[in-house]
């Protein structure tokens, strides 16, 4: 019956393969989402400026290396700790004046400042990539029988791995998380307790930014650096927030990886729907499960 | 409302319609050329306000004025969608008082954009847009195919390929009307040299991630993979397949359609041994390295891709073809192109077909390793130089209409 619509099924091995390179995409995916969803849940702000973020992270590691000689490895520090930083200054100056207004606002706010970062990276870059080679340590990869893994991939599947449990720990089982939790529910009544609230909101967009930092680091080396790579990325990982649930950590991780995967089998199965599978499942999610898989309904 | 009032009403409208009709006419005081691109997107880069900077330079070079009337470059981003393309086009033409729209890189739109000229008399002179369509089946009196097309790419690079023993190919391809044409043509060279053709896989335009198309194409088994992708996309697909260990494997890879910025964004570490077609290369001799100078001193310090440099070819020539017709009718400027022959720093001895195609030199060039680039931006060798009338399409095969077989 398959064959009736000219659908070749592939072989077992080969689908293997495609099953791993789906979770090596959705890792990105589930970073990215990740941030998303804490700036979201903590903050009430729909960061259009994610994606915008996510390249100047990996711009940041191909200008430090050109220009000061600093390698891929300090980058993965250094670019998400500059970055996080000029995210804490947009968010003290701009995105704070509008904590209390209707989400469009913050989305507007932040889409605004997506176009312009990438504007100004246009401008002087050009839309072509520019190149970032592979670390010497991660070059080469493996051959599994079913397929070739590049070292360079399963180094990114465990290292987001690794970042996303270790931000969905911090926020939903420590002390820190909890008087984050609490800040969103009751801003006033934490203060009254003696924290300092917006400090902590700076922070936490602040990191919210460094991850998507992190994610393009990571990502220099398999794609271009180029000024447009974010805004390729950032609708998609829109979509996988709305599936896993707005805010959701958890669901902005598992829905990174397994969108990851789906659209990983739609690339064998029926390629040239590959780029719209994500939003056909992101419209079925929404009609029959508003708040998204793992949102709560308010 | 009464019926007088209606009556007025609509007299009033007609005064109005009429009025506009001569202020329409009133700005024919000027030459306009109008280059339309992808300003922002992924192919902006082979084009974009680059080839903006290249027409405007062939404006300077014929001093400014046509027919005793100052010419004037205006510009379009025209976001790779052929409806968007072709709204453009419709405002240029019958409200803007555009003469002629250069560059049109994304096939889809080119062919779309030259549809609307066409039926206008307007002139189209297609520098970036690949399709070999564009003087095929989709033809027109008023368009000229610049620089290259993917029937020539497919021949010089497909032919070139197989004759050193790439016998069976796997395709990856854009998939859209330029990713399509390409593959078809270079299918078309490969079997009819004696290859096969073992699979294909259509992947959507501007995707980031190929490792699941490259995967398909490893275990094809093919000896070539031909991408018949353009810019950013085959940037990625080859950076992805050095990492998946494709060529170490035993296969190659074919870029159908590679230029010089995307080598830059390879980096010669990645992209050296590929060979490739192109019509220009900035490092050819000392015209084309006086010209790349001038356009980097414009232009940021960047070197002119080929679709660029044919811009400002075709719009020198079409400025030319205007003054001798002494007339702005697309019809009649196009048959004086046709007439005069091209010399510029990229052509020479160039001429126009019937059916719109330039034909030009071609070149096939193989990118060097990193020991072997001395300088900045010292990428290629020139492997061969393929006479026009041997990369390109011969009329006798032709679909275009204009054609008399």
């Amino acid at each position: 019956m398959l064959e009736w619509l000219h659908i070749a099924v592939p072989p077992a091995p080969a689908l293997f393969g495609q099953l791993l390179i789906g979770l090596i995409n959705g890792a990105f995916y589930a970073m990215l989402s990740l941030g998303l969803a804490v700036i979201f849940g903590l903050l009430n702000i729909i960061n259009f400026a994610h994606g915008a973020q996510y390249m100047l992270g990996a711009f940041c590691a191909y200008l430090i290396l050109n220009y000061l000689g600093i390698g891929y490895w300090p980058s993965l520090l250094i670019a998400p700790i500059v970055v996080g930083a000029f995210g804490m200054l947009l968010e003290r100056f701009f995105i704070r004046w509008v904590y209390r207004l209707d989400h469009l606002y913050g989305l507007l706010l932040t889409f605004g400042m997506a176009l312009i970062i990438q504007g100004v990276f246009q401008q002087q870059y050009g839309s072509a990539g520019q190149p970032y080679s592979i670390p010497d340590l991660l070059a080469g990869g493996q051959d599994l029988g079913f397929m070739f893994l590049p070292n360079y991939r399963a180094w990114v599947i465990v290292a987001s791995s690794v970042f996303c449990f270790g931000t969905w720990f911090v926020i939903e089982r420590t002390r820190l998380g909890a008087y984050l939790r609490a800040a969103t529910e009751n801003p006033a009544l934490v203060q009254a307790f003696g924290i300092n609230v917006p400090r902590m909101i700076t922070l936490t967009y602040g990191f919210g930014v460094a991850l998507a930092a992190l994610a393009g680091v990571l990502a220099a080396p398999i794609y271009q650096v180029s000024p447009l790579m974010g805004s390729n990325l950032i609708i998609v990982v829109f979509a996988v927030v709305v599936i896993g649930g707005m805010g959701s950590i958890l669901g902005a991780i598992v829905g990174g990886f397994a969108l990851g995967v789906i659209e990983g089998l739609t690339k064998v199965f029926y390629p040239e729907a590959s780029s719209t599978a994500i939003f056909v499942i992101m419209v079925v999610v929404l009609l029959v499960k508003p708040a998204g898989l793992f949102g709560r309904t308010v | 409302m009464n019926r007088r009032s209606l009556l007025a009403a609509g007299f009033a409208a007609a005064l109005a319609f009429g009025a506009a009709a001569p202020a329409a006419q009133a700005a024919n005081d000027k030459v306009v050329i109008g280059v339309m691109n992808d300003m922002s997107s992924v192919y902006s880069y082979l084009g974009g306000m680059g080839s903006v900077v290249a027409a405007r330079m062939a404006v300077h070079d014929f001093g400014g004025k046509v027919l005793g009337k100052p010419i004037e470059v205006i510009y379009a981003d025209h976001q790779n969608k052929p409806d968007v393309g072709a709204a453009i086009a419709r405002k240029w033409f019958d409200e803007d008082g555009v003469d002629a729209i250069v560059d049109l890189p994304t096939s889809s739109v080119a062919i779309a954009v030259q549809q609307v000229a066409k039926e206008r008399g307007k002139v189209t002179l297609i520098s970036n847009g690949g399709s070999s369509e564009l003087t095929g089946k989709f033809c027109s009196p008023t368009g000229v195919h610049w620089t290259y097309d993917t029937y020539a790419l497919a021949h010089v690079t497909g032919k070139a390929i197989v004759q050193q023993g790439g016998k069976s190919w796997f395709f990856i391809t854009a998939d859209y009307a330029f990713g399509h044409q390409l593959q078809d043509d270079t299918a078309a060279v490969v079997k009819a040299s004696g290859g096969t053709v073992v699979g294909s896989v259509n992947v959507p335009l501007n995707n980031a991630d190929f490792s699941s198309f490259l995967l398909q194409a490893q275990q094809s088994k093919a000896q070539v993979i031909g991408l018949a992708n353009a810019g950013g996309d085959t940037v990625n697909s080859i950076k992805q397949a050095a990492e998946f260990g494709i060529v170490k494997g035993g296969q190659r890879l074919a870029g159908l359609l590679v230029f010089i910025a995307d080598v830059n964004a390879l980096g010669l570490q990645t992209a050296q041994g590929l060979m490739l077609t192109e019509a220009y290369y900035w490092d050819q001799n000392a015209q084309t390295r006086a010209f790349a100078k001038r356009f980097e001193a414009e232009y940021n310090g960047k070197v002119p891709t080929s679709g660029q440099a044919g811009v400002y070819g075709a719009v020198l020539h079409y400025l030319k073809a205007m003054a001798a017709a002494k007339t702005e009718d697309g019809v009649k400027v196009v048959a004086e192109m046709r007439k005069l022959p091209i010399n510029d720093f990229m052509t020479h001895n160039g001429k126009i077909r019937i059916d719109g195609r330039v034909i030009r030199d071609m070149y096939l060039f193989q990118v060097k390793s990193p020991q072997e680039s001395k300088y900045p931006y010292d990428y290629y060798k020139q492997l061969a130089v393929i006479p026009g009338d041997q990369a390109f399409r011969p009329l006798s095969e032709s679909e275009c209409p204009l054609v008399k077989h």
